[in-house]
């Protein structure tokens, strides 16, 4: 009985995500973004009854949503700290469909917002005024997968776990893997050139990336989908839509090259004494594991208490100042479990790892990736989470977040660091009760001043989106963003394309 | 009370898609990953907790199964079991090995051992059968106390707090007994590394069913095994009249 209700009760996918993103929520609704940030709204077009009646001509009316509680979760990013005031999201299928809105959209000056999963955390996915929201949720389709090459062609509205399952039943495995992956689409994971836990076994998406169909702001379909791995014939014009965050296109295709599915892993969770010793211990690791290490995180006790504290998660090992994840892949599971006993046994007698456990089993793997994925979100049952992610030198790696506790001191409910320690990112969580533009002040320019001083990036794989072009010029220099707005009018030049986001003013 | 026996099996890891034979003999295991069964985890950690609380001074861990099992039982030793037992059982053997083969080696290992108490999980998770520690009993003429939720020491013997249809009940057992552990009897540890690495020196002894005197001979045959049928897709409906028609329609309300 529950089952059959059900199947008449299921609503649409992104309302669902949407739903289940907010799990965390605990107030009411976010202030509007153009308020909370002080912003004034460009000199685009508004909307009109004519311009709703054209997109419903070229997309039937289901796919023209202006119901305001419809629209509602479109206009909030899942962090709950942007919220634009768009009137209307289109859901279009095709390539044609996304040219036509755009061709449309940029002879009336009508801004206009992409959006993939909204699972960004920067502000990139949701409008700031009104924007017109492109969903690209419904263009879903998984076009080909060329088994000995790797090479998958898919749509941009593709789930990411999604792909991941398809890729799996033909023995491979997508590139990229992310907390957000049951709600994320490619297309999105591409314009904001995500990075996520396998990056420091197979790069970034500038190199797993084969192709990319993108359409410009005048409507143009730029294809350059080919799933060549060489293709040196003139300027490399993907990468221009790889990490634009949809300011200089909206990606509509994409072809991605997908390495062969590991056939033996093995995940293992440790509790380290000290920073240092995740260091050491990560310099043991790309030694003595070399080619089949897959990823390298740590968490600061902070984290992993946030997610036990907050999420009921429970921690396979005891309280440890430090926790470390380390996970091996590679095709021969006695020749790997060689390389791992000597490598924990030595790190076990060194004193680098306190306690650990280590599996190969998939359900308590999952178990622990949990733990790790789980807590981005975690912080948000605290009230409100400053987020901020940024590349740092690994000898500095950990030092912003100790800075930060001092500065923040009883006014910050937890400041707790975690990250990709092999790609030298980290993530630093300030949460509070509430919003309070005093913490936020407390906290911005100064932690992007502190990156500065060591050369860092205040963005390493979140993108700038709307929550940080003012503060670009911490890692870009004059020239270099001088070069990024010539692009910019020349890819779009009524700037309809994502405004306010990325490019400072 | 000084030994507890606890049989662990090794089934396929349940975080993995099951797929079925083509020729619907059963379900595809080479090549895909196993591990303990979830409630024979949490068998073992009860054991190794009443060994912790002094209750018990030994804990066996037995397995039937190919050679692979020993890795289960290795597990086994790593959340805290101090030795165990293989019972090796491999080829069309294995295939056909049912819980009343399963009851009749525990129960002649317990007594070969001289155990005080039996701990399985209550049921496996890729056969769902649930008579192994029924069986066991039953072999051996001792009480019983199944779906274990708790079980504290008391003067005769242990208190067994059951989940059963629609509650709880508490009985006493006197032991030796025989118990099968329910879901929230307690939540197994994770094996640690310094654990890990001393279960590989602890013993582990192999038997035959053969040795044991345990006959394999198959009860049940097992004529198809098929798929659930795939769910049907949902639909949208427009407005909350349509959703209510459509639910009259099917005749749910």
């Amino acid at each position: 009985m529950i089952r059959q209700f059900s199947q008449i009760l299921l609503i649409s996918l992104e309302k669902h995500i949407f739903i289940n993103n907010l799990k965390y929520s605990t107030s009411a609704l976010p202030r509007f973004s153009s308020e909370k940030y002080s912003i004034k709204r460009k000199n685009f077009g508004s909307l009109h009854d004519a311009d709703l009646n054209y997109f419903r001509s070229l997309l039937s009316a289901d796919r023209v949503i202006t119901e305001e509680s419809d629209v509602l979760p479109f206009n909030i990013d899942w962090i709950k700290n942007c919220r634009g005031q768009s009137k209307v999201v289109l859901k279009p299928k095709t390539t044609e469909e996304v040219s036509q809105i755009l061709s449309y959209c940029n002879s009336k000056k009508l801004a206009v917002c992409p959006q993939g999963g909204n699972t960004g955390l920067v502000g990139g996915s949701v409008p700031v005024f009104d924007e017109i929201i492109l969903h690209l949720g419904l263009m879903n389709k998984i076009i080909s997968l060329d088994e000995i090459s790797g090479a998958l062609v898919c749509e941009a509205g593709c789930i990411l776990e999604n792909l991941d399952n398809h890729v799996r039943e033909h023995n491979l495995i997508m590139p990229l893997d992310l907390g957000a992956k049951g709600s994320c689409h490619i297309g999105g994971n591409i314009s904001t050139n995500a990075g996520g836990l396998r990056l420091l076994r197979y790069g970034n998406l500038h190199g797993s990336v084969l192709g990319i169909e993108a359409v410009k702001a005048d409507g143009t379909i730029i294809d350059c989908l080919r799933t060549l791995k060489k293709d040196n014939t003139g300027y490399h014009l993907k990468h221009l839509f790889i990490g634009s965050e949809g300011t200089l296109g909206v990606v509509t295709k994409v072809a991605v090259h997908c390495p062969a599915l590991p056939k033996a892993v093995t995940l293992g969770f440790f509790g380290v004494n000290c920073f240092e010793n995740v260091l050491e211990l990560y310099k043991s690791a790309k030694s003595s594991l070399g080619e089949i290490l897959s990823a390298f995180e740590m968490a600061d006790n902070g984290a992993i208490s946030s997610t036990v504290e907050n999420l009921k998660l429970s921690n396979p090992l005891g309280d440890f100042p430090f926790y470390v994840l380390i996970e091996s892949s590679g095709s021969d599971e006695g020749h790997d479990n060689e390389k791992l006993n000597r490598f924990l046994t030595k790190e076990m007698e060194t004193g680098h790892i306190i306690d650990g456990t280590v599996t190969s089993e998939p359900a308590k793997m999952r178990n622990i990736w949990n733990i790790r994925e789980s807590i981005a979100g975690a912080g948000l049952v605290d009230g409100y989470v400053f987020k901020y992610d940024v590349s740092i030198p690994l000898q500095n790696y950990y030092d912003i977040v100790l800075l930060l506790r001092k500065r923040l001191g009883n006014k910050a409910t937890r400041v707790y660091g975690y990250g990709h320690v092999g790609d030298g990112n980290i993530h630093i969580n300030v949460t509070t009760p509430e919003y309070t533009k005093e913490v936020y002040e407390m906290l911005e320019p100064y932690i992007f001043e502190e990156v500065a001083k060591v050369r860092g990036s205040i963005s390493a794989e979140h993108g700038v989106g709307f929550r940080k072009p003012q503060f670009i010029h911490y890692s870009k220099d004059e020239t270099a963003l001088h070069l990024m707005h010539g692009l910019k009018h020349f890819m779009d030049p009524n700037g309809i394309l994502n405004p306010y986001k990325v490019l400072p003013d | 009370m000084s030994r507890v026996l606890v049989g662990v099996k090794r089934v396929i890891d349940y975080a993995v898609k099951i797929r079925v034979k083509p020729d619907k003999s059963g379900v595809v295991t080479d090549g895909v990953k196993h591990s303990m069964n979830p409630f024979d985890e949490i068998a073992v950690e009860e054991a190794v907790r009443m060994k912790e609380k002094k209750l018990a001074k030994e804990v066996i861990a037995v397995s039937c199964g190919p050679a692979q099992a020993q890795e289960t039982l290795r597990t086994a030793l790593a959340m805290g079991a101090d030795r165990a037992i293989h019972v090796e059982v491999a080829g069309a053997e294995y295939e056909t090995l049912q819980p009343i083969h399963v009851a009749k080696i525990l129960a002649k290992i317990s007594q070969d051992e001289k155990a005080d108490l039996v701990i399985v999980g209550k049921q496996a998770i890729d056969d769902d059968s649930n008579q192994t520690a029924q069986m066991t009993a039953a072999l051996l003429d001792w009480p019983q106390g199944t779906f274990a939720s708790k079980v504290e020491k008391s003067d005769a013997g242990l208190t067994v707090t059951r989940e059963i249809d629609g509650g709880l009940e508490v009985i006493k057992t006197k032991v030796p007994a025989v118990l099968s552990a329910d879901l929230r009897l307690n939540e197994p540890r994770y094996a640690t590394l310094p654990n890990i690495m001393k279960a590989k020196k602890k013993p582990m002894k192999k038997v035959s069913a053969k040795d044991l005197g345990v006959d394999l001979a198959p009860r049940i045959k097992v004529i198809s095994v098929e798929d659930p049928p795939v769910r049907q897709a949902g639909s949208v409906v427009p407005d909350v009249d349509t959703l209510v028609a459509k639910l009259k329609e099917g005749g749910h309300v």
